[in-house]
């Protein structure tokens, strides 16, 4: 491809994402005075206070915890059932294999506003509000469809010759799913995580929703000081500082993965 | 590739199935069930057939919460992928700047969405915000909390920040599967940049564009958590999109059988369009 000088519109693009993100940072290193004193562009009594409270506050740090956990949970739980699920589309047609597709990938079409309310009715029906679980459970709603349709556009990519070969030496089935089919494709399974991970950890709707106390994601947490403390600016930047780590974590992690699963299309 | 007829595959779906019907079916079955009742209170409910359908359809607050997630979504269309097209194609394709080139532009799109909402609040507050104070510098009459132009600016350059690096990844990807050959032939044949782009690029990353095309509309059309933490809907209703008004009405005013109506037309809308999207998707990948 001809390249003269283009590296001027990835640079500039990447400065205009970095910029309300330099800002927030910026926020959060700044006392509350200096912030609602007026404006500069760093911070001029460089303080560290925000992190602090919300290293040593419980109602702050158990809030990262708890968007943690359901995360984890709900990650593990949609690639664990996609994985048959994916191989049964990519290899195998049966009744009703291309509705029961799309009807899954609808799904993944749902607002989430839409089923906010009855949610709510559901799992306080069955004794699951405020729990962990009960957030897992709801976001595999949108996040199973998706597993399925990652993987099984890694696993159609993987010759039906495999799975031949490994019937003929005498494998039993699920000694190959587990010892050979799985490690063959997991780039997907590591794309196919990574954005459970992403949406699960974005979402907070059906979080919010679904928890009051013990299950209460940290972003929830950030809304509530938002309209009852007055305007703890600094605190909240801190906050949001702090929930984009993770994301950096795992991006950095699977970028190589990234491209190969966006390459597929199926994202 | 041919597949086997194996009516026991179904049992590798059942988990996938069951979960996703216990999250998908109950709730909606839910939401038909109130949208055909009403009440007076202590759950006692009356059958009123298609009564709030016909309100919510008439009621100029839905109509006009509906033009605005149109005017909402098609905006952020028409920027988000010819931008993202564009920036796609000067990326670099080899050496080391690639992994730093994604890392960074993927960022965006892993900050919880009330996060994106607090930030670009904080980003843009005419006193303290370095966006807001800036325009305001410059002479620009510019606050998003009381003038709705300034609002509906600042949500649609919100929306360009978060998604747009999709696009980008997207039409990436598309770029990168070209093999060099296919720019060797065009080289040949005295192809300029445009041609190169018209006849090669463009055609090569129609698959992956119908998806960020399709992905963009589907989460443009159900954006809710950034709008709320941002502006709440306001100034007035000037920012009420569709999920806004259908969250006020369900978990605000608790106004069961309106509500249920709402979200059901409310996803008959994009069932339609997705159900449109995926046979034109499942046409190209025929071909």
């Amino acid at each position: 491809m001809p390249q003269t000088k283009s590296w001027i519109v990835p640079t500039l693009y990447i400065f205009f994402l970095m910029l309300p993100i330099y800002w927030l940072v910026n926020m959060s290193f700044k006392t509350t005075n200096e912030i609602l004193g007026g404006f500069s562009l760093y911070p001029k009594e460089f303080t560290l206070e925000n992190y602090i409270t919300i290293f040593t506050d419980p109602t702050w740090y158990t809030g990262y915890l708890n968007s943690l956990a359901y995360v984890g949970i709900n990650t593990v739980l949609s690639v664990a059932v996609a994985l048959p699920a994916a191989y049964a589309f990519s290899r195998y047609r049966f009744i009703g294999d291309k509705h029961l597709f799309f009807w899954l990938l609808t799904n993944r079409m749902a607002p989430p506003a839409v089923f906010a309310l009855p949610f709510l009715q559901l799992y306080s029906a069955v004794g699951l509000f405020d729990t962990h679980i009960a957030v897992a459970l709801a976001h595999t709603l949108f996040n199973i469809p998706l597993a399925v349709w990652i993987l099984e556009g890694f696993m159609s990519g993987v010759p039906k010759e495999l799975d031949e070969t490994a019937y003929v030496d005498g494998h039993p089935f699920w000694s190959f799913f587990i010892k050979i089919f799985i490690p063959t494709i997991a780039a997907g399974i590591g794309v196919a995580a990574f954005f459970c991970f992403m949406f699960s950890w974005v979402e907070l709707l059906l979080a919010k929703t679904l928890t009051s106390v013990d299950a209460k994601p940290i972003a929830a947490t950030m809304t509530r000081t938002a309209s009852t403390s007055g305007y703890e600016l600094g605190l909240l930047a801190a906050a949001g500082t702090l929930t984009i780590i993770p994301g950096a974590f795992v991006i950095y992690f699977v970028r190589n993965y990234i491209a190969k699963g966006f390459a597929l299309g199926r994202v | 590739m041919n597949k086997q007829i194996n009516q026991k595959a179904w049992l590798f779906v059942l988990p996938v199935f069951i979960l996703v019907a216990f999250n998908a079916l109950i709730p909606l079955m839910t939401v038909v069930n109130y949208s055909v009742q009403e009440t007076f209170g202590d759950n006692v409910f009356f059958w009123s057939g298609l009564l709030w359908f016909q309100e919510v359809l008439t009621s100029e607050r839905f109509q006009n919460a509906l033009i605005r997630q149109l005017i909402f979504t098609f905006s952020i269309l028409a920027i988000e992928i010819p931008l993202g097209v564009a920036i796609a194609l000067t990326m670099p394709r080899k050496g080391p700047w690639v992994p730093v080139c994604l890392v960074l532009m993927a960022l965006p799109l892993l900050i919880p969405w009330n996060v994106v909402g607090a930030m670009w609040n904080i980003f843009a507050l005419p006193d303290i915000g370095l966006l807001g104070y800036t325009l305001n510098a410059l002479g620009f009459d510019y606050n998003f909390t009381s003038q709705p132009g300034d609002a509906w600016f600042t949500l649609i350059l919100m929306d360009v920040w978060h998604w747009t690096s999709l696009v980008v990844l997207l039409a990436y990807a598309g770029l990168v599967s070209i093999p060099d050959a296919f720019y060797q032939a065009a080289k040949i044949d005295g192809a300029g940049s445009w041609a190169i782009f018209r006849h090669i690029q463009l055609p090569k990353m129609k698959r992956v564009l119908t998806i960020a095309v399709l992905l963009r509309f589907m989460d443009s059309f159900m954006i809710y958590t950034e709008v709320s933490v941002l502006t709440g809907g306001g100034p007035g209703n000037s920012t009420t999109l569709l999920s806004i008004d259908l969250v006020k009405i369900a978990l605000g005013q608790f106004d069961l059988g309106p509500a249920a109506a709402m979200s059901l037309i409310y996803f008959l809308i994009i069932l339609l369009l997705s159900w449109v999207f995926y046979t034109v998707m499942m046409r190209n990948e025929d071909q």
